[in-house]
């Protein structure tokens, strides 16, 4: 068991790709700076990547009290292996009690390597987070089966306690471009051989620069839309009205769309001000990616389906009719 | 290519239903299914035999009822199945499960190394996708994570992995573990043939006694985290339906519905 007391201070890792954040990284600056303050310990964020000292500066106006910058070469892109390394070498060097790291593909890729290596807890894809009064300890809340079930997840005896947690669940603070604060600069070295995998290509297959996490407003189709032609008109609706497009695993399973667009437990995670689903019946593992919407609208031909028991406005009735019809009152409103 | 699949026996959470009073799952007559992303770790391994040659083993942790699923895999294909079951294994969380698979894995190794190992992305009853990466951690070897393709030359593999924005193309050398999500093809069926084979196989079991195992790791004391309670999602909105004789007066009534709202 280890001595609790040796570890102090809440880390998120705010993870970065061509010198930009993640979003997420941002986002979990908010949950880190309530379980910092509950445990009146610091919130430091570390920033791992290239060119990345705009993204260390940007975390302390999110509510960082302290940034850990490793700004290197060896991380242009993501590796697990570097990544790994780097982030196992801080927490050793800092003993941090607390380490929040987005659930994105990476931060899942990065979080069982790094929690194993360090022998201690990790709680896959937490949606919400508390600190335990008792024990100080954080209650980690996460979907199970599928999203049927919740579940609260303690690491009492080890440290650091950490956690992936999703994207889009948490709101980012209002910047606050005064705050100062510490940037550490921190150098991990990374040998020729330490990297064991090698990237060969990327491959963008995001029609246009969709963010869904970052979408304001999303209209998103399901197996209702009935084939990959009739996105076009979620599309139209999406533009004029300035949003983004999503989809169901139905809709992305069927190849209608790509995978990136997918929204649900095993797509992402959105919490826009508006959410339009379109032809979505409203399984669980769906509702999972978007209940968090603050305005959630649901246009099914079927009243029965479970989307309309999340939704704050229903219309029963078929899609082809009724989403042109808003694109042109919205088109003519704005005009 | 000697290849290990690693697969877990889940129930099928489609089917699923709470318990409204005690807020627990209701397992009984739901059915137990080869977990969907250890089918499609399957098939991406059986695709790499057929087209390099070589020697499909899969691996389960469960209880006795687990040979289920492993009988499922030997008539989808696989030429080996072992079941890792002990009650000392029980409560296992993701850590003390990794680390008990990485000493079975050392185990069977004892007769041939495996080239890859693979897993599905993620069991679908827990939903972690940390037990793949934990296990490559315990065996030291490097991992590629949610790839939808993986095809081996020589000692390298080469997946399709999926991004934020699409895909990435990773190769790595073996011995490696790679997670496999949803393939953008179907896993085989069974012939009747090889369902009845499967059927009369026997799975032979791998214990706690038979492996080089610090108890101490394993099992609900070895696990570092703890379920403290489980509960249901609430879903306690109201909905307002919009009806209108025409789609675009139900189209305006949303439009001023959601300027009410300051949303739009």
């Amino acid at each position: 068991m280890a001595d609790l007391t040796q570890y102090k201070n809440t880390w998120v890792f705010v993870e970065t790709e061509g010198g930009k954040a993640k979003p997420v990284g941002y986002e979990l600056l908010n949950p880190g700076r309530e379980i910092a303050d509950k445990r009146q310990e610091k919130l430091v964020a570390v920033v791992i990547g290239r060119g990345v000292g705009e993204v260390a500066k940007q975390a302390v106006a999110y509510g960082a009290d302290e940034v850990l910058l490793v700004d290197d070469e060896a991380f242009g892109y993501y590796t697990t292996d570097a990544y790994s390394k780097a982030v196992t070498e801080l927490i050793e060097k800092y003993r941090p009690a607390t380490v929040l790291i987005g659930a994105t593909t990476n931060g899942r890729d990065l979080g069982p390597r790094v929690s194993c290596r360090l022998h201690t807890g990790l709680t896959a894809d937490c949606t919400a987070l508390s600190v335990d009064e008792d024990t100080g300890s954080v209650v980690w809340t996460r979907p199970a089966f599928g999203g049927n079930l919740m579940a609260n997840i303690l690491c009492p005896d080890n440290r650091p306690q950490m956690g992936t947690v999703r994207p889009g669940v948490f709101k980012r603070r209002e910047a606050d471009t005064a705050r100062k604060a510490n940037i550490v600069e921190e150098t991990v070295r990374i040998e020729a051989g330490d990297v064991r995998t090698k990237l060969v290509e990327r491959i963008n297959e995001v029609a246009k620069s969709i963010n869904l996490e970052e979408a304001k407003i999303i209209v998103s189709g399901g197996r209702g839309i009935g084939g990959p032609e009739n996105f076009a008109l979620l599309e139209k609706l999406a533009d004029a009205m300035g949003g983004s497009v999503g989809a169901s695993r139905a809709a992305v399973d069927s190849g209608w769309i790509p995978h990136a667009h997918q929204v649900g437990q095993t797509g992402k995670t959105v919490s826009p001000t508006v959410y339009i689903a379109v032809g979505i019946s409203g399984a669980l593992q769906h509702l999972a990616g978007m209940s968090g919407s603050d305005v959630i609208v649901a246009i099914n031909k079927d009243p029965q389906a479970p989307i309309f028991e999340v939704a704050d406005y229903g219309i029963v009735g078929d899609l082809f009719e009724i989403v042109p019809a808003l694109t042109k009152q919205v088109l003519a409103r704005s005009a | 290519m000697n290849i290990l699949v690693c697969v877990k026996q889940v129930p099928d959470t489609t089917e699923i239903k709470i318990d409204p009073v005690t807020n627990t799952l209701i397992r009984a007559g739901v059915p137990s299914i080869v977990n969907p992303y250890d089918g499609y770790a399957l098939e991406v391994g059986l695709r790499i035999k057929d087209a390099v040659g070589g020697t499909v083993t899969v691996l389960c942790m469960g209880p006795e009822q687990a040979k289920e699923a492993l009988k499922t895999c030997l008539a989808i294909g696989a030429d080996k199945a072992w079941l890792l079951t002990d009650r000392l294994f029980g409560g296992s969380d993701t850590l003390a499960t990794s680390y008990i698979l990485s000493r079975a894995v050392k185990k069977l190794e004892e007769e041939a190394p495996f080239d890859l190992i693979l897993c599905g992305k993620q069991a679908i009853d827990g939903d972690t996708a940390q037990v793949g990466p934990e296990l490559a951690e315990h065996l030291g070897r490097p991992q590629v994570t949610c790839v939808i393709e993986l095809t081996a030359d020589g000692d390298v593999v080469r997946g399709k992995r999926e991004s934020d924005m699409g895909y990435d193309i990773i190769e790595c050398a073996t011995p490696a573990l790679v997670t496999v999500t949803k393939t953008p093809f179907e896993p085989r069926f069974p012939t009747i043939r090889s369902r009845l084979a499967a059927t009369r196989a026997e799975i032979p079991s791998i214990t706690a006694a038979d492996l080089d195992l610090d108890l101490a790791h394993c099992g609900l004391k070895g696990s570092p985290t703890k379920v403290k309670k489980t509960f249901t999602p609430s879903r306690n909105k109201n909905v307002q339906m919009l009806q209108a004789d025409s789609p675009s007066a139900v189209a305006a009534q949303l439009l001023d519905a959601l300027r009410r709202d300051n949303v739009a």
